[in-house]
């Protein structure tokens, strides 16, 4: 699914869920999908135990259903947060499914999103499962991870449209692409890596860690609705308040 | 979109949380630690080209007493211009409503962390000694620090020593500009006002500490904090956190603990154990120091924390301590071990004329 298709600039697409205008409607669905499609598909397969083919199955139907009854426009930000909304509303469905005797058969759903499941498969494989009692915790952090990976795709789309390439590269090089038992790079070592002076190497982060922390500040402000949820957010986020 | 590590996950948050500063004459370099109130970073000083720390408040300002609070730390420290007490270069606020502090870059580790490599009690107590030092110069301006702990004490890799944090200082000198200096008039502020400002509290909420607010940290706090009796708070609750100091320095642990249930209600030891049931090796003067500054009744304490950094000098220098009135038996050897080099050439003379009028005299 085209990430860029939301611009960043736009607000809530929970707000934008309820809109008279279908093409906004659609674009908001897509912003939230896009979003929570991997957290609600390792639910399903952990806590709910599915197969694969199954949890495919029912992560597309679910969001089908999403949709034609419009039940995200229904969130109330005062009573839980939308990831608790959503996580209850996902847990009807599938003990729904489970009761119905017309349950969907495997393969059966329509498919409304082009969504990578076989990454999803590949990312349960790697990790570790969680415990019954912390899946909870984990939809959490599987957010998190969405949020964060959907924000530097968002922000390596920015930084090449505007002809940062280079600020792009420092940053993937310092913060992505290192080893999970090394040390930092220096910025003495980018700066001869890249062949430019340190202090560049000071100013090219310093761009790039600003738009990438606007990027994921806007990402929550899209899937947020109002000021409070968004400022809960950012602190259960980056551990900060924001005004 | 890609499949990011918990590590990557971690690292993009440390980024994202990264303050904004760019509007400012400081670029973020790194994060160097954080805490409960807020987050310090290595930062550079684009201006003067030099390296600075950072530190910034994790929470939004949105009442501005925080930042009140903080620039009023800025003018108290900026009047006790020592080398153990830690410059502040700058005050602000961010964009996103956090308020930052820009300060000297302290290389060192934390009094709690470096005890564990001073081997000596002498080289300890030239340490303390040097705190002494510093609070004694900020009590000769009006400053009282109010949260003196080895938390906010750092020592540096030559010996050197900075006491820092002054967030919850307490200012007993009418000199201290007040908090909107740049904005107020120049009318004389009553002393109730003056601990208005200098003692807000660091949640940043409006909460004043008139009377029954307790700051500080319990463990090491005087009685007259720890009961909310702010009207009574002078050099002596410093000097009371000085002997808890030295108390924690000489004995490994605090004066008093959160008892086993009373972590959470901030429930502590009623009184603390003698330091030398915990260390029977430390010498009885050190521990009068020790007592003496931790009296429960302020007419019994040191004075000020000069008096205690005698006190500690006197006992380095091999005299006799203020805290502690010794027995003859005692004076002796305290006299014998000052002495040691004379006292060796006393004996020795003594046993040749022995052994002269023994074998030649006869």
């Amino acid at each position: 699914m085209a990430n860029d298709k939301f611009p960043i600039t736009r607000l809530s697409a929970i707000v934008g869920t309820a809109s008279a205008n279908s093409e906004e409607r659609t674009r908001a669905f897509e912003a939230l999908v896009s979003a929570y499609w991997m957290p609600v598909y390792k639910y399903i397969r952990l806590k709910w135990n599915k197969q694969s083919e199954d949890a495919r199955d029912l992560t597309q139907a679910f969001f089908a259903e999403a949709i034609e009854k419009n039940f995200f426009s229904r969130y109330d930000a005062s009573k839980a947060k939308f990831r608790t909304y959503l996580r209850t509303c996902l847990d009807g469905f599938i003990a729904n499914e489970n009761k119905s005797a017309a349950r969907i058969k495997r393969g059966g759903a329509a498919t409304i999103y082009s969504l990578d499941f076989d990454d999803a498969e590949e990312q349960l494989k790697v990790s570790a499962p969680p415990s019954q009692s912390s899946i909870e915790d984990y939809f959490e952090k599987e957010w998190a991870r969405s949020v964060f990976a959907l924000a530097l795709d968002a922000f390596r789309a920015s930084m090449s449209d505007t002809g940062r390439g280079v600020h792009l590269k420092l940053f993937e090089r310092y913060v992505i692409d290192v080893e999970d038992d090394k040390p930092k790079t220096s910025y003495k070592a980018l700066a001869s890596e890249f062949d430019i002076s340190t202090t560049d190497v000071t100013n090219y982060l310093s761009v790039a860690r600003r738009e990438f922390r606007r990027i994921v500040l806007t990402k929550l402000r899209e899937l947020t609705v109002t000021e409070e949820e968004f400022r809960r957010e950012a602190r259960a986020l980056l551990g900060v308040d924001v005004r | 979109m890609r499949w990011l590590t918990d590590t990557a996950v971690d690292r993009l948050r440390d980024q994202a949380d990264l303050p904004d500063l760019s509007d400012l004459k400081y670029q973020v370099i790194e994060k160097l630690g954080s805490g409960g109130m807020g987050t310090v970073y290595l930062a550079d000083d684009l201006k003067l080209g030099r390296r600075v720390a950072i530190k910034v408040m994790n929470i939004a300002d949105s009442s501005g007493a925080l930042a009140s609070r903080m620039v009023r730390e800025a003018h108290i420290v900026a009047l006790l211009e020592h080398p153990s007490i830690v410059p502040i270069h700058d005050v602000g606020t961010l964009d996103d409503g956090r308020v930052f502090y820009a300060m000297k870059l302290v290389q060192g580790k934390r009094l709690d962390e470096a005890v564990a490599s001073m081997t000596s009690l002498p080289d300890t107590l030239r340490i303390f000694q040097k705190v002494c030092e510093a609070m004694a110069f900020a009590h000769v301006q009006g400053v009282v620090h109010r949260d003196l702990k080895p938390e906010n004490i750092m020592v540096g890799p030559f010996g050197e020593v900075l006491v820092m944090d002054w967030g919850v200082a307490k200012v007993l000198s009418p000199e201290v500009p007040p908090a909107d200096a740049a904005t107020s008039t120049s009318r004389t502020r009553l002393p109730e006002e003056q601990d208005l400002l200098a003692t807000l509290p660091l949640d940043g909420s409006s909460v004043n500490t008139s009377s029954g607010t307790i700051i500080g940290t319990p463990a090491y706090m005087s009685p007259e904090q720890s009961q909310g009796r702010t009207d009574q708070i002078d050099n002596r609750s410093d000097v009371y956190a000085l002997g808890a100091i030295l108390y924690f320095l000489t004995t490994g642990r605090p004066p008093r603990e959160a008892t086993e249930h009373g972590d959470q209600r901030g429930d502590f030891e009623s009184s603390p154990r003698r330091p030398r049931q915990l260390n029977p090796k430390l010498p009885r003067a050190v521990e009068a120091i020790c007592l003496k500054a931790m009296s429960d009744r302020r007419e019994d304490r040191y004075g000020g924390a000069d008096e205690v950094g005698a006190d500690v000098l006197r006992f380095l220098d091999g005299n006799p301590v203020n805290a502690y009135p010794e027995n003859l038996f005692e004076k002796t050897g305290r006299w014998i071990g000052k002495n040691r080099f004379l006292v060796m050439l006393i004996i020795a003379y003594l046993m040749m004329r022995l052994v002269v009028f023994f074998f030649v005299g006869r």
